[in-house]
C-alpha cells in the first residue's frame, strides 16, 4: 500500500490530513501498523486537551507492544474516534481511513511544514538501515 | 553486527512470508501476517512452529536416572515407562531458577532433555559441571544435527499421520506427555500451546521436507508472536520473564513440579525447604480497557506484585497476565496494575485463562 499523496506525515509515523471544516485527522501509517502488528486497543487524548508539537498524546497497542502517538502540530483536540475502540483492527486493514483523534491547530500552516509523501517514503527507507 | 544463527527452516520461513526478527540471537519468524489469526488457527484446527533453537541434550550412560535425580528438582522415579516425559527446573543451590526443561526416559542407559535456546549453553555446561563430580561416566551430547517442529492444535495429529506415512501406527497411542522414537525422528505429545498435538524432533536435513510436506496438508505456520500468547493463555511459564536464577519455583507457580516429600537429596531442596515463598504467581484479568504488560507494578491490600508475563488472549478478547504477588493475595481480589500514567483494575483469577480451544475464565 503506497502512502496517499494528499497527507502530510511526521517522522513519528503519524499521517495528517486537512478537513474541510479546518481541523486536522490524525492517525498512524501503513508503516507504522505493519511494524505494530494487530491492534488491540486505542486510547485516544481527551477531547478539549491541548496539545503541544511532538507531545506523546495516544497510544496504540498491538498484541506485541504498546506505541505512542505524537501530536504532529500544536493545537486542540476537537474529536476522537469512538468507533476504533470496538474495532482497533480496522487501523491494520485500512491506516488512513482509521483516524484516532482530530484537532484545530493552533496555526494551520504548521501542517504544510511536515513531510509530503515521497519524503515521508525516503524516510523509512532510511530508517530501515 | 553479530550474525544471527538460523534453523534449517530459515529460507522456508521467507518463502512463506515470514516477519523475521532477533529472538535471542536467533533468526526467527514472529508471525507470517496476523499473529491472532495465527493464534486462533492453533486453538481451532492446527499450525506448525519452528522451535529448532530449543536444544535437544542426550545424557547417556550407567546411572542417568541417579544423576538426574540429584539434578532436577522434580522427581525422575515419576518416569517408570520408556517413552514417558516430566517436565522439571534445574536449580542452583540457592534454588534460584537455571531453567526450566522436559526430559524423557528412554532407557535407563539414556534419557533426552529438551532446554530453552537461551540458556542452552549455561545449562549443558552446569549438566556437566555436575556431572564431572558426580557421574564422570555420563555422557551429554547436544544434539546440534536435530530441528524441532511442534504441531498443535485439536487437527494436529491427524496432520502429523497424513504428513508423515508411518507414523500413525506408532503414535497413535501416544498417552500425553509421552513420546517414541521413529527411525531418526522421536515424536513426543507433548507442546506449550494447551492444545493437543507433536512435538518432532528430526535430522536438521529432511527439516524442510517434512514442514513442506505438513504445508501441503493444509497445515499453516504459526509464528513466535502466537506462540506466546498460546503459552500464556495455556498458563505455562516463559524462561527469563516469569522465572530466572533470581526467584524459586515455589514463586514461580511451579510447586507442582518440586519434589519435597521424598527422601531423595536435589540442587536447591535444601534452600527450598529453609526459605518459606514470600510471593506466589497468580493469574490476572484485567477489567478495565488496556493490555497488561510484563514488568507492570501490582498494587495489592497486602503490598507490590510484578507482572511476569501480560498480552491481549485472542481467546478471551481481554488483556491477561501472569503475576509475582506476595502470597496473601487471593482469587478473587482485585488489584490495581500501574500502566503509564493509570492504574487499571484487574482481577485475580486462576490459570490457565484457555486450553483446548476454550476460554476458561
Amino acid at each position: 500500500m503506497s502512502n496517499p499523496e494528499n497527507l502530510k506525515y511526521t517522522q513519528s509515523h503519524e499521517w495528517v490530513r486537512t478537513e474541510a471544516d479546518g481541523t486536522v485527522s490524525i492517525g498512524i501509517t501503513q508503516h507504522a501498523q505493519e511494524l505494530l502488528g494487530d491492534m488491540v486497543f486505542v486510547e485516544a487524548p481527551a477531547v478539549g486537551r491541548h496539545l503541544d508539537a511532538r507531545e506523546e498524546c495516544a497510544v496504540v497497542e498491538s498484541v506485541k507492544a504498546a506505541a505512542d502517538v505524537y501530536a504532529p502540530i500544536s493545537g486542540t483536540v476537537t474529536e476522537t474516534n469512538a468507533e476504533l475502540d470496538g474495532s482497533p483492527e480496522s487501523i491494520n486493514q485500512d491506516p488512513y481511513s482509521a483516524w484516532m483523534f482530530r484537532m484545530k491547530p493552533d496555526n494551520p500552516g504548521d501542517v504544510g511544514a511536515l513531510m509530503d509523501a515521497a519524503a515521508y517514503q525516503a524516510f523509512v527507507d532510511s530508517e530501515a538501515h | 553486527m553479530t550474525t544471527l544463527k538460523q534453523t534449517p527452516l530459515n529460507a522456508a520461513h521467507r518463502a512463506m512470508g515470514a516477519k523475521m526478527v532477533d529472538f535471542g540471537g536467533w533468526d526467527m519468524p514472529v508471525n507470517y501476517g496476523s499473529q491472532i489469526d495465527e493464534h486462533h488457527q492453533v486453538r481451532r484446527d492446527c499450525g506448525m512452529f519452528d522451535v529448532s533453537h530449543m536444544r535437544v541434550v542426550d545424557i547417556k550412560g550407567e546411572g542417568v536416572r541417579a544423576f538426574l535425580r540429584y539434578l532436577l528438582a522434580n522427581n525422575p522415579d515419576k518416569l517408570a515407562t520408556p517413552g514417558k516425559a516430566l517436565y522439571s527446573t534445574m536449580l542452583r543451590p540457592d534454588g534460584g531458577v537455571i531453567d526450566d526443561l522436559i526430559i524423557y526416559f528412554m532407557s535407563e542407559s539414556w534419557f533426552r532433555i529438551v532446554v530453552n535456546a537461551g540458556t542452552a549453553e549455561k545449562d549443558i555446561a552446569w549438566m556437566k559441571e555436575q556431572a564431572a563430580s558426580h557421574a564422570p561416566n555420563l555422557t551429554i551430547t547436544p544434539r546440534d544435527d536435530l530441528a524441532m517442529i511442534a504441531v498443535q492444535g485439536p487437527n494436529a495429529r491427524a496432520k502429523v499421520w497424513e504428513a508423515m506415512p508411518g507414523s500413525q501406527e506408532l503414535s497413535e497411542n501416544l498417552v500425553p506427555f509421552s513420546a517414541v522414537e521413529m527411525g531418526e525422528m522421536f515424536i513426543a505429545r507433548t507442546g506449550y500451546t494447551g492444545e493437543d498435538g507433536f512435538e518432532i524432533m528430526i535430522p536438521a536435513k529432511a527439516a524442510p521436507f517434512f514442514w513442506a510436506n505438513l504445508a501441503e496438508k493444509g497445515v499453516k505456520p504459526i509464528g513466535l508472536g502466537a506462540r506466546d500468547t498460546l503459552r500464556l493463555e495455556a498458563g505455562m511459564n516463559l524462561y527469563g520473564q516469569d522465572m530466572d536464577e533470581t526467584v524459586n519455583p515455589l514463586e514461580s507457580g511451579l510447586a507442582w513440579t518440586v519434589d519435597l516429600k521424598s527422601e531423595r537429596d536435589f540442587i536447591g531442596k535444601a534452600a527450598l525447604l529453609a526459605h518459606p515463598p514470600a510471593r506466589k504467581l497468580v493469574g490476572l484479568l484485567l477489567t478495565d480497557r488496556g493490555v497488561l504488560r510484563g514488568h507492570q507494578k501490582v498494587h495489592t491490600a497486602h503490598g507490590e506484585g510484578e507482572i511476569t508475563s501480560g498480552s491481549f488472549s485472542p481467546t478471551l478478547e481481554k488483556s491477561i497476565a501472569l503475576a509475582r504477588v506476595p502470597v496473601e493475595v487471593a482469587i478473587g481480589d482485585i488489584v490495581q496494575v500501574a500502566v503509564r500514567d493509570k492504574m487499571l483494575n484487574a482481577q485475580v483469577v486462576k490459570y490457565p485463562f484457555a486450553r483446548n480451544g476454550k476460554g476458561l475464565i
